[in-house]
């Protein structure tokens, strides 16, 4: 029998997979993307729990960029982080800061990255979310 | 001990005198065809009389980064000395069949796509090197896209001054307000490249952020 893994970026049509910030609380910048963009060309629908830094997401954009016309039929990424407005108050903000600080990431956002094979486009504005899908 | 204290003060008057001379890096940034090579074109033709690079209505024109140097630019009286340095749009997708509609052949298309996805690497990497950047907004299009907000993250990061200009105001489906309440903690400038409305706030934007270079 094959382990799962030996079958991962083989599945027809795609998933949703749902990664917990604990999986890459501990990773370094490195890895952390690795592990992205392992689930991400097994053609699935990234859900992660946080979001990564700044400088990461960048890494991964320009990472992602390197591996079109090299990586078959890999056109990109969709990507879109969702969080709070940064209108909490002060109170809400340290409140915010001190949660942030003890899980050491921002538990409240949610980011969303998919191959953009897959997905077409992630509609955002500041009241809702839509994830068009590729018919 | 005695001179190093006159050491460190020549060292001040020095630096002092020749610090307004110091070329500034101005950054253009932004998502593809919002306007930034339109706009870099208008600052480097109304100050050096030639501009920076081509411009279309295909995305990824700017497929590598292009630079002018020594642009002196003069407002009220005062001048400053900018590198202008134009970046590619930055995406997360490109698609070579997107080209193929604007009548390009799938050979050109291919090789566009692959420049293009260079281009954006080479945006990535300039990030580290700019005193200043303007990110240029289309302002007909949704403002709310990652990408915009990951390029003024790693600005932020690296504590790089930040304008944002909503460029193309001359046209109907335009909507400044939006920019605006997308990034409330930024100064937004709406201007028109194309046909050079309100550059005059936008030069003095500059100015101000230049000081905290």
């Amino acid at each position: 029998m094959k382990k799962k893994s030996e079958n991962f970026g083989k599945i027809k049509g795609f998933s949703i997979q749902f990664l917990p910030y604990s999986e890459i609380r501990d990773l370094g910048s490195n890895e952390r993307i690795k592990k992205i963009l392992k689930i991400v060309l097994g053609n699935n629908i990234l859900i992660l729990q946080g979001k990564l830094m700044a400088e990461e997401e960048a890494r991964l954009i320009g990472d992602t960029m390197a591996m079109i016309g090299y990586v078959k039929n890999f056109k990109g990424i969709e990507l879109a982080v969702i969080s709070g407005n940064g209108n909490e108050g002060f109170f809400g903000r340290m409140r915010k800061g001190i949660v942030n600080s003890l899980s050491r990431g921002d538990l409240g956002a949610i980011t969303i990255i998919g191959p953009a094979t897959i997905v077409k486009e992630i509609k955002r504005n500041p009241k809702k979310i839509e994830l068009l899908l590729n018919g | 001990m005695v001179i190093k204290i006159f050491r460190n003060f020549f060292k001040r008057i020095f630096s002092n005198i020749f610090k307004n001379k110091k070329e500034i890096k101005l950054g253009f940034y932004g998502p593809p065809n919002a306007g930034k090579t339109s706009l870099a074109n208008r600052i480097c033709k109304d100050f050096t009389g030639e501009g920076i690079g081509k411009i279309s209505k295909i995305p990824h024109e700017t497929r590598s980064v292009q630079f002018k140097e020594k642009v002196v630019i003069e407002y009220k009286g005062k001048k400053m000395l900018f590198k202008m340095i134009d970046t590619p749009g930055i995406a997360t997708r490109i698609d070579y069949e997107k080209f193929l509609k604007y009548k390009i052949k799938k050979k050109e298309a291919k090789k566009r796509a692959k420049e293009a996805t260079q281009g954006v690497i080479e945006s990535i990497k300039w990030l580290d090197d700019m005193d200043l950047v303007v990110i240029v907004l289309d302002s007909t299009e949704n403002p709310y896209n990652q990408v915009n907000i990951t390029i003024i993250g790693n600005l932020v990061a690296r504590k790089i001054p930040v304008l944002i200009v909503a460029n193309k105001v001359d046209l109907k489906k335009s909507d400044i307000k939006k920019i605006e309440a997308a990034f409330p903690e930024y100064e937004v400038v709406g201007i028109s490249a194309r046909y050079g409305k309100n550059l005059e706030e936008f030069y003095e934007s500059i100015f101000k952020l230049s000081k905290k270079i």
